[in-house]
């Protein structure tokens, strides 16, 4: 994911028929509304994750159904605490989104309100990647604590699975991190000339990775 | 900032200049479509030798092939293929010819060469993201290659690697160990690539069609290419968690798909309470659809050419592109046809044989539109259309043995069967490699331009045509008499009669085999040897026609072009050579 | 060109129908009480199937010998009716088939694998393993033993992990490496794999099925003909695969009371 967001820094415009001026179709709020193509590009990936999560859960379904071998443990306590860390990223991702794109395009002016705003949207920007490596930092810190009391990959198929989920999870995880560093990169350039495209797709895939942890939480939850 | 006001848009990457980024780590799709398009050469020629030496083990046991020997001492000592080794190259004849082969070709070449081209796009997506793809499936090529030169060999569980032997090592046989860990790593590596190409051919074909490319005027292979790619994206998006559980239980002690108390090589396994049934679930849940995403590209391809040589527009577009959409949903519906007698609830055969009778009415309707489209047409019989006549008869003839192996009630004596062999050769093996050569042919001129040599064009199909039907068409009445499948000898009391049906389809196999050498040959020498190529040689009307041969380096050299009419205004009045409008040309008034 | 490949694809349609048509390779008699129906339902299908394999390539090469480019200034004609008609005659009569197919074929599907084994039937253990499949009858107890994987050891021929010693039900187990059943009597097998996935295929029997490791899965027959016929394995299951097989030996009843009593005898 991160590269396609590069991408679209990269190319730092919108594609599409001559007609619609680069970028500016949609905060203008003129012309009809067209996805930028790292959003388009971040939906059809999402699309593939949640079919890969779904393989992984219906697996999950069916090996606990074929043997009474499955013993239930305990979630760690960590992971109410990596959640709230999470969900906390998601907010400030929102608020640093909202802050950054309200001045796009006119970064280069050097009004007061403006480095304002963009100050304080990269600071919620740095927020959200904090809270995005605590995340996957407690993730290790939970596989600690599940070690410690015996439960590794191959000791139960509820260990196996837990596993399973986590990791692929955090792999995940990582590439919107990658993604996010890169936009924070290419926005703190001292000429401030970064534009906001690729913001929205950034968003889309880190609120989803943040659904998918809930959905992946209660599922452990429920069956682990 | 960009100059908004320019009708100019920037190409999404400079030129190139150095000749990496020219010719290997290049950005350009029409370079990754031809990057694709060799890979799947190399893969096809390695698969088909393959093929000869597994059809000469089986009709002539005795024979001694000094070359094995040197491939592989263990495998084939003194030259007589050892019964695992048999195995072993039968499981690479197939690997490599369903991904690497018909994935490859019609779907990843020409479709990355050809989709942006055809709705009037500079370039795919994604370019850096397609430069990622083709050299992930370029890794996951060779990782599989690898295993040919470890000590054990290739691994001897088929392309369809079923559990449990796939998954608990090497106590199961030779190729087992080291061999198999690395199809599995190599296919998960291919999912990767795959999502990745699907993804941007989606994201493309949504994104940056021209102005007055609706989706309605897209050229069949464009709409066979989005709907491929989405069927690929969620058909490798379970693949790979399969291929990822599988390495686990190999490598990390995890029983997903191993059950309790299997004694192998004398010894207890140390996995218990997995299911073998969930790898089969798993892996057809993909390995259906992805049948599909080898034979729907062909489909568009045939659609886009067939109209070319008989100067009409295809018959019915709408129930054409319907139909093909159709296929693709229905596809995710019918995997169970592959596990009928598997162990699964019988119970669920009725269920997964419905919709796999259903989905022959799209096909049907694909067929006869195809066929009736020629009625009435006057037909160029050049190379493509020559290839796209075969390809609809070869089509039917194994869409129709797809009828018996749908009924469960004849599969509980066909499966497993030379039937079955018959069947998925005829569609993918022939078909869709139809599609391919038919595209080859057609689109040569415009890739490299210059064009092929029809004379040996000719020779081509009608050895390859007739080639084909001596080859597999036997197979069927094998499968009647109950020829069991992936056997590397035919020793049982009731296979005996059957010997010499086994030597008749291998020498028709090496004979076909030698035919392609032809289509090899044709490449190579017009490659840089063929006439020039004009822009619009055959009189087509897509966009891609409008361009020089081959296109620059941005497709359409700054000018955009924008699409007045669908891809099929042939026979629009006029005489010949004035028969069709492009489709970026005013429509001709009634 | 054109009536070129009209005559050739012709003749290939002739030809491969002729070999279907004439049962030169075919299969063998039936033996099975459930067999009759799926050889009914194959000839329907090849009925079905061969008229529309006919019609397609015929359909296919006569458009192609009528529509060559000959006279340049020929008009191009359109289809009569359009797509309309094509598209609802391919649904409708496809339809038919499939519903038709799918109706009966159930009913065939279902008596071999959807219903269960007569209470009297011969109940048979069957083993499969890399490379072989072993017989389990339950003796005069009339009870199977317990099977111990790890109590396995084929080299003095506890193929099935047998407990006698300790096992009162496994002392009168017949282990042997033949199906012997006796004729018109219904018999009940359940399927296990010691290793990996294999599977049973009898032709004349009409009936397949996989092993399924961790698995024990029923299979029903009763075999109408006395004579020896094949066990083959279907089931890709290692390097011997090809050479996996057994006999079904069906015989008269008193032959088979016969084959018992030397069996435990040994």
């Amino acid at each position: 994911m991160g590269i396609q967001i590069q991408e679209a820094i990269h190319s730092g415009q919108t594609p599409g028929p001559p007609s619609l001026g680069a970028g500016a179709g949609r905060s203008t709020g003129m012309a009809e509304f067209r996805p930028e193509r790292s959003e388009t590009g971040v939906w059809i990936g999402i699309f593939a994750i949640v079919m890969s999560f779904a393989a992984f859960t219906s697996a999950m379904i069916v090996r606990q159904g074929a043997s009474p071998d499955w013993r239930h443990f305990e979630l760690p306590r960590l992971l109410y605490v990596n959640t709230l860390n999470l969900l906390a990223s998601s907010v400030t991702l929102g608020l640093g989104r909202k802050q950054l794109t309200s001045v796009a395009g006119l970064l280069a002016s050097a009004t007061e309100r403006a480095q304002q705003s963009y100050s304080e949207g990269m600071n919620w920007m740095y927020c959200t990647l904090a809270l995005g490596a605590l995340f996957i930092v407690g993730q290790v810190l939970a596989w600690r604590t599940l070690a410690t009391q015996g439960l590794f990959l191959s000791t139960n198929p509820s260990s196996s699975f837990f596993y399973v989920f986590t990791a692929m999870h955090a792999a995940h995880l990582l590439g919107g991190i990658g993604g996010l560093a890169y936009m924070i990169r290419k926005l703190s350039k001292a000429d401030r000339t970064g534009q906001t495209t690729g913001m929205r797709a950034l968003c889309v895939y880190w609120h989803f990775m943040d659904g998918l942890w809930i959905y992946l939480f209660v599922l452990l939850m429920a069956r682990t | 900032m960009h100059d908004v006001s320019s009708k100019r848009i920037a190409h999404l990457h400079t030129a190139p200049t150095t000749f990496i980024r020219k010719y290997v780590f290049s950005l350009d799709h029409k370079v990754i479509g031809k990057q694709y398009y060799g890979l799947a050469l190399v893969a096809v020629f390695v698969g088909m030798v393959l093929s000869w030496l597994l059809r000469i083990h089986l009709a002539y046991p005795g024979w001694h092939i000094p070359f094995l020997s040197k491939l592989s001492a263990a495998g084939a000592p003194d030259g007589v293929m050892t019964p695992e080794y048999y195995l072993s190259l039968l499981t690479m004849h197939g690997t490599l010819m369903v991904f690497f082969v018909l994935t490859n070709a019609p779907f990843a070449a020409f479709g990355n060469y050809f989709l942006p081209i055809q709705i009037g796009a500079e370039d795919m997506a994604f370019p850096r993201f397609n430069m990622m793809s083709f050299w992930t499936t370029f890794l996951a090529f060779v990782v599989m290659m690898a295993s040919f030169f470890v000590a054990d060999g290739p691994p001897i569980s088929g392309w369809t690697a079923y559990a449990p032997l796939s998954a608990v090592g090497g106590d199961a046989g030779p190729g087992l160990a080291l061999g198999q860990d690395l199809w599995a790593i190599s296919i998960a590596i291919f999912c990767i690539g795959s999502l990745l190409g699907a993804l941007n051919f989606i994201a493309t074909t949504l994104d940056l069609r021209t102005k007055g490319m609706s989706l309605a005027r897209m050229p069949y292979s464009t709409w066979a290419w989005f709907v491929t790619s989405v069927i690929a994206l969620l058909a490798f998006a379970v693949l790979l968690p399969a291929c990822i559980l599988l390495i686990l239980d190999r490598v990390a002690g995890t029983s997903f798909f191993i059950p309790g108390g299997l004694i192998l090589s004398d010894k207890l396994q140390p996995h218990s309470g997995g299911s073998p049934l969930l790898w089969q679930h798993l892996f057809w849940f993909f390995g259906h659809p992805e049948v599909y995403i080898a034979i729907l590209p062909s489909i568009g391809i045939i659609a886009t050419i067939l109209p070319v040589f008989t100067r009409k527009p295809l018959l019915g577009p709408r129930a054409f592109i319907g139909s093909m959409v159709a296929i693709g949903f229905l596809s995710y519906m019918v995997w169970g046809h592959h596990m009928f007698v598997s162990g699964m609830n019988p119970f669920s055969a009725n269920l997964f044989s419905v919709p796999t009778l259903v989905i022959t009415i799209p096909a049907t309707i694909l067929t006869l539109l195809l066929t009736a489209s020629i009625y009435g047409g006057k037909m160029r019989f050049d190379t493509p259309a020559l290839f796209c006549l075969g390809f609809i008869s070869v089509f039917i003839s194994g869409g129709i043995s797809g009828f018996y192996l749908a009924q469960p009630s004849l599969d509980t004596y066909l499966h497993a069967t030379y039937f079955v062999v018959a069947h998925f050769h005829f569609v993918m093996a022939v078909a869709s490699l139809f599609g391919v050569f038919a595209g080859t042919y057609f689109w040569f001129p415009k890739m490299f331009g210059r064009m092929m040599n029809e004379t040996l064009g000719k020779w081509h199909f009608w050895l390859t045509f007739l080639g084909v039907y001596c080859v597999f068409m036997p197979m069927h009445y094998l499968g009647l008499v109950g020829n069991v499948r992936r056997y590397s000898a035919f020793v049982d009391d009731y296979l005996a009669p059957l010997i010499p049906v086994h030597k008749f389809i291998t020498i028709a196999a090496l004979l076909t085999g030698a035919a392609q050498l032809i289509f090899f040959g044709n490449l190579i020498w017009s490659r840089f040897r063929g006439p020039i190529a004009p822009e619009n040689p055959w009189e087509a009307t897509s966009l891609e026609w409008t361009t020089t041969s081959p296109p620059p380096f941005d497709n359409f050299g700054g000018n955009h072009p924008v699409v007045k009419n669908g891809p099929n205004e042939y026979g629009v009045g006029g005489t010949d050579g004035n028969d069709y409008v492009m489709q970026n040309a005013a429509p001709k008034s009634a | 060109m054109g009536k070129v490949f009209a005559v050739v694809l012709t003749l290939i349609t002739l030809v491969s129908i002729a070999f279907f048509a004439m049962h030169t390779w075919w299969l063998p008699p039936d033996i099975s009480t459930t067999g009759k129906a799926v050889d009914r339902q194959l000839d329907e299908t090849l009925i079905g199937t061969g008229i529309l394999f006919l019609a397609g390539q015929l359909m296919l090469g006569c458009f192609a010998w009528t529509a060559s480019d000959k006279n340049r200034a020929k008009k191009i004609k359109p289809f009569p009716g359009g797509a309309a008609p094509l598209v609802t005659a391919a649904i409708i009569l496809v339809g038919i088939e499939i519903f038709t197919l799918t109706f009966v074929g159930s009913k065939t599907w279902g008596a071999i694998y959807l219903t269960a084994a007569a209470p009297d039937s011969l109940r048979i253990d069957v083993q499969a393993e890399q490379f072989a499949f072993y017989f389990r009858y339950p003796g005069s107890d009339g009870k199977f033993g317990g099977v111990h994987p790890e109590k396995i050891d084929d080299g003095s021929g506890n193929y099935f992990g047998l407990d006698p010693a300790s096992d009162v039900a496994a002392r009168d187990d017949i282990v042997a490496a033949s199906l012997v059943v006796p004729v018109n009597r219904p018999v009940s097998l359940a399927l296990h794999s010691k290793d990996v996935g294999h599977s049973f295929y009898v032709r004349e029997l009409r009936v397949q099925q996989d092993f399924v490791p961790g698995l024990d899965i029923p299979l029903h027959f009763t075999a109408t003909q006395i004579g020896k016929y094949e066990i083959v394995c279907t089931q890709l299951c290692g390097l011997g695969h090809y050479n996996m097989k057994a006999y079904l030996e069906v015989m008269k009843e008193e032959d088979y009371e016969q084959w018992l009593k030397t069996q435990s005898g040994q």
